[in-house]
Parts: C-alpha cells; structure tokens; sequence
C-alpha cells in the first residue's frame, strides 16, 4: 500500500552542524520523486530522515515534522523499528550480507524479524521479491551462493529484491544506480517505474536524464556555501523543472552552469 | 595529464646513471662469496682459539664485506646497498632464529625421554624416582583452562559489543582505559587478587582450582576484550544499516547480522587469547597449589597444573633429581604443544569461518 508523506519545517542536525535546515513537501503516493543537486547538499541526510536512518548515526537529531498518511513518525511514541518496517531502503553501494545466500538475502527481513513462515510461503516470497527486482532469471539455479557472489549491478538488485520482500509502504532510493553500468541502470530504472505502481518511491540521483526519464516529481537542493545549511530550493513536476524552472539556481544546476 | 612531447620517454628516464657499470654478478655470487668466507674464517679460527660461534660470526662479516665489496666493482653503488642491506636483513632474521630454534630443539630433545604412555596415564602418587605421569595435571591445566575460557570469553565478548556497538562518552573512555590497565597486570598480581578475594570467603590457605580459573580471567578479559573490538570494528556499518534498513532492531542486528559476520575473528581472537593465559604459572602457583593425586573438582582443594608441576619437578626434585627433572621437560613439551595446537586451531577457525565470496 503506497502512502504519501508530508514533511514540515524539517531541519537535521549532525550534532550542533545544521546539515538541511527548512524543508517543506509532500510526496505524493504512487509516483516516483526524483531529488537532485551538488553533492554535499543534503539529499542523503534528508533521505535517512524519512525513514529514521539518520539517528543511527551519534549525535544526529531531527526537528520538525515528517507525517506518513498521518502518522507522525517522529512522534514521542512511535517506534523508529516499525518506521523502517514500513519504508524501505536501498543504499549508494550494494551491500548484501557477506554471511548469507541469495536466498537468505531475499529472506532476510523476515528471518532476522524471526517471524515464522512455511518453507513454500518463503520460497513463494523469495521467488516473486526476486522476479520483482529482475533478478530471479540470472540467478534462479544459484540460490544458495552467497550474495557477495553477483556483480554489482546484481548486487543492487538483490538489495531492491530485499528492501521489497518485507513490503513496505515507501521505498528511498539513494543514488541506487551510481556505480552500474547502462544496461542494469536501464534494467533497475524499468523496475522503478513497474514498482511506483504498488510503491512511493523517492530517489536520490545525480544523473538529470535518470530523474527526467522516470520522475514524476522533482526536487532541487542546494546549498549557498561550504558550512551552510542546505535547503529545498524548488519542487515541482518533473517537467516543468526541466523545461520551465521557477527558480534561477534550478535551471543554471541543470543546465551545468552550476558554481 | 599528458605530457604532449616528443621526447616524453626520454625525459622520464632516471637522470644520471652514475657511473653503473652494466656487469651484474652471477646468482651463485652471494654463496660463493659465504663459502669463501667460511673458508677465510675457518683458517683464522686455525690461528686463533676455533669456536663455532666465532666461526659464524667471522663468516657472516667476512662474507657480506666481500659480497659488497665485489658488487660495487661489478655492479655500481645501488645494488651493492642492497645485496649489504639484504645481508643485513637475512643475519637479524638468523640471529632472531637462533633461540627459537634452540628452545624447540632443546624441549624436543629433552620432552621425549618422559613422552610415553605412563606420562599420560599416571599420576605422580607413591612415585620416589622413576616412572610417574602428568595425568592430573594435564586434566587440571584442561579443567581450569576451560573454566577460565567460560568465564573469560562472555564477559570480554559483552564488554566488547558494549564497546562497538553501544558505548560512547565518558562511559566507553573509562571501559577502554580500564581495559588496557588490566593488559599490563603482572601475572603474579592477578594470582594475589583472587587470593585475596577467596581468603575473605574462605580463610587464609585456601587453594581451589576456581580460584586459578579466577585469576587467569584477570588477564584472559582483556585480551578477549581487545580483539574482540578490533574484529567487530571491522565489521562494516554499511551491513548495520542494511539491517536496520529492514526494520530489524539494534539487539538483533547484533546477534544475527555483526557477530555472524565476525565470527571468524571472534574465534580466533578467542583461541589465541586461551593460548596466552595457559601456559601462566606464577597465579596458579599462590591460587591452586599443587598435589601429586588427582583432583577433578575444581571446587575443593588444590589441582595439579602443567606448569606448576613442570616448576616443582624442576625446583623439588628429590633424589635423585633426574628422574624428576626429566618430568619437567615432558610437562614443557605437552605446554608447547598445547600452545601451537590451540594457534593452528585459530587459523583453521579464521579459514572456515571466513564469510565466503564465491565465485
Ligand atoms: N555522518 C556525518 N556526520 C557529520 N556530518 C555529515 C555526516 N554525513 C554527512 N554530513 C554532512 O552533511 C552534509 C550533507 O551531506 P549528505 O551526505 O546528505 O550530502 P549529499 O547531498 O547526499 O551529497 P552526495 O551527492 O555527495 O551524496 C554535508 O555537509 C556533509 O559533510
Ligand atoms: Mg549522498
């Protein structure tokens, strides 16, 4: 069930460093949005805020509002165990675990969460998480090998085939295409738009044609020097981003007159 | 960066080929030049008063004089370095050698005569001279190893976890500055502090086998806790992240994603720290005794230890001595053993447990 988030007046702080400071939008169901800018920005931090990865990190905190179909996730009361039930993550680098199988990969979210499933059910779940990521053909009859085994741009796909297997609600891509080649960044780009029917999905890209090409919505960081905050400068649909920026910044970013 | 020149490969040739005569010497040069200097040290050594340490000596020197004297005529200053330096390396490598090899070779040679079956069998009750085994105290050094082990590993390993994975601020500073103190504790100092605590329970005199298993976990804990961090500092945050990605919470992460995949460190940080604690004598000296019977309850009365007895055998041994003294060398030999068993039992544990990346 894909669901919409809104966030209000959002800053995330790395200790006393104000990392994203003021970030207001809300992220519609069913679509695919794109966020895009310099690097250093903040389009990482303001990812893991969405699903509460960023307070892993020591010393990091968030203020302000993140509301998913009106649960407010940061409230005092909810659990950031069952946020990250809810909404999914894939990261920059593959990174399957080095212990288990394919198939214990896939399998993983539910086996680490020690919920109890039949041997069919989880094959069943491991077969359709695999073929929902592409991957199921090239690696049908190696289940059992560990997952460190695959190329990289298998590896990815393992990692989406894992993040989709506990079906979540959200799935937050951050730059999940950055170091494959071509044809698995078309391969994972086609399973985006297939999974934005079931999914919201939010990407973090540094590749325009890739938040062009499968986009529906479009946000542009940036920030106005080294130790300053970063900041939402714009967000609107991808098109009109892409063609007829509201803001000057957006349309010097995309159009390489950057810096 | 391209360097759009003609004479690009020309200008990046070393500049000044001082004076390097072309000739290399040939590849039995070096041992040449070792069996001519034996040869030159052996005549000295005719002159002089001959001792073989003197011989190897003269040698060596004589030998690496002539090799870089030789070199520098037909080679050039830069290889003549080397070959010095390599001579250089390879004599403090040998002479490093010399008391490893010496000690094996004497413990071996000395072990032997008692490594037999009576050794492994017997204990030492109503023997006077001849005969008698080491049984009770390969079982004691077994017993309260395993008991030190027990208490040792779950402790370091919790103290670790709390370290990586939980710890910070002033907490964590005083866990790990606390840690390394109890690296430095001398052996006997540990001894005395579990006597110390068992006296006030028990009375002065006290010996019981738990007491040395107490003791050596004073200096086993901090081992495990050292090794055990590094290995799981190693453990990458990006496979953390994964897990809490999934929803899966910290404690679980912990015990199904991190220790996982450390376990082939953990084993062999584990391993080589029961290495290093079995082989300590003066704490089980103050803490278990020793007794010539058998005693396989570590909780009540004094236990036989390997190297408790190899230091009574050596220090008491009766008349006449031999028979005793011989004991002591089969009792080191068993340690030894011991000892590179449990490290060729690391390297197995590291090889099999090691995450697997097929191909
Ligand atoms: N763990 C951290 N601790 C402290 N500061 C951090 C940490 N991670 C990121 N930052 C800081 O937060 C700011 C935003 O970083 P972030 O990783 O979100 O950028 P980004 O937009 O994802 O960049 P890129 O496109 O290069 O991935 C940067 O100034 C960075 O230095
Ligand atoms: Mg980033």
């Amino acid at each position: 069930m894909a669901k919409r988030i809104d966030v209000s007046d959002l800053d995330i702080y790395y200790g006393k460093f104000l990392a994203v400071q003021g970030v207001n939008v809300s992220i519609e169901p069913r679509s695919i949005t794109a966020l895009i800018g310099p690097s250093g920005c903040g389009k990482s931090t303001f990812l893991r805020s969405i699903n509460r990865m960023h307070e892993v990190i020591p010393g990091a905190r968030v203020e302000g509002k993140v509301v998913m179909d009106g649960q407010d996730l940061y409230a005092p009361d909810t659990d950031p165990v069952t946020v990250r039930r809810q909404i999914g993550m894939v990261f920059q680098r593959p990174n399957p675990f080095p212990t288990m199988s394919i198939y214990d990969n896939v399998a993983a979210g539910m086996r680490l969460n020690a919920k109890k499933m039949s041997k069919a059910a989880t094959d069943e779940l491991v077969e359709r998480s695999l073929r929902g990521a592409n991957l199921w053909e090239e690696v049908k009859d190696r289940l059992d090998r560990p997952g460190s085994g695959l190329s990289g741009g298998q590896q990815q796909r393992l990692c989406i085939a894992r993040a989709i297997a506990v079906e979540p609600d959200v799935l937050l891509m951050d730059e999940p295409c950055s170091a494959l080649d071509p044809i698995s960044t078309l391969a994972i780009e086609d399973l985006m738009t297939e999974l934005k029917e079931r999914f919201t999905i939010v990407i973090v890209t540094h590749n325009m044609q890739q938040a062009a090409r499968v986009s529906q919505q479009t946000g542009f960081f940036n920030l106005n020097g080294v130790g300053q905050p970063g900041r939402l400068i714009e967000f609107n649909p991808t098109e009109k981003i892409f063609s007829n920026p509201d803001e000057k910044a957006t349309e010097d970013y995309i159009s390489g007159r950057f810096g | 960066m391209s360097t759009s020149t003609a004479q690009g490969p020309a200008t990046d040739v070393a500049p000044a080929p001082e004076q390097r005569p072309g000739g290399r010497l040939p590849r039995w040069a070096p041992w040449a030049a070792f069996v001519a200097a034996l040869a030159v040290a052996y005549l000295v050594g005719l002159a002089t008063s001959t001792n073989v340490v003197l011989l190897v000596i003269y040698t060596v020197v004589i030998g690496t004089a002539g090799l870089y004297v030789a070199s520098r005529i037909v080679e050039g200053p830069r290889r003549a370095v080397d070959r010095l330096v390599t001579c250089l390396v390879s004599s403090a490598f040998g002479i490093a050698m010399v008391p490893l090899v010496s000690l094996a070779y004497e413990v071996i040679r000395r072990g032997v005569l008692r490594f037999d079956g009576e050794f492994f069998g017997a204990s030492l009750v109503g023997v006077i001279g001849e005969g008698g085994g080491a049984y009770h105290a390969i079982m004691g050094t077994l017993i309260i190893t395993l008991l030190t082990t027990l208490i040792s590993v779950p402790i370091g390993l919790l103290t670790a976890i709390y370290l990586v994975e939980y710890g910070s601020g002033r907490l964590k500073r005083a866990i790990t500055f606390f840690v390394d103190v109890m690296t430095g504790i001398p052996s006997i100092v540990a001894g005395l502090f579990a006597y110390a605590l068992f006296v006030i329970f028990f009375g002065a005199g006290i010996r019981l086998g738990i007491m040395g298993a107490v003791a050596l976990s004073v200096l086993m804990i901090p081992v495990v806790v050292r090794s055990a961090e590094e290995v799981l500092k190693l453990v990458p945050n990006e496979l953390r992240e994964a897990a809490y990605a999934l929803g899966v919470p910290k404690w679980r992460t912990i015990v199904k994603v991190v220790l996982p995949t450390a376990i082939a460190g953990l084993g062999t940080g584990v391993t080589l720290a029961i290495a290093r604690v079995i082989g300590e004598t003066a704490p089980l000296l103050v803490t278990v005794g020793i007794t010539n019977g058998t005693n396989l309850n570590p909780f009540e009365g004094r236990m036989a230890t390997l190297p408790v007895y190899a230091f009574y055998q050596l220090t008491q041994p009766g008349v006449p001595p031999e028979n005793a003294i011989d004991r002591a060398w089969t009792a080191a030999l068993i340690l030894i053993m011991l000892v590179m068993g449990l490290n060729v039992v690391a390297r197995l544990i590291s090889r099999f447990f090691a995450p697997k990346t097929s191909r």
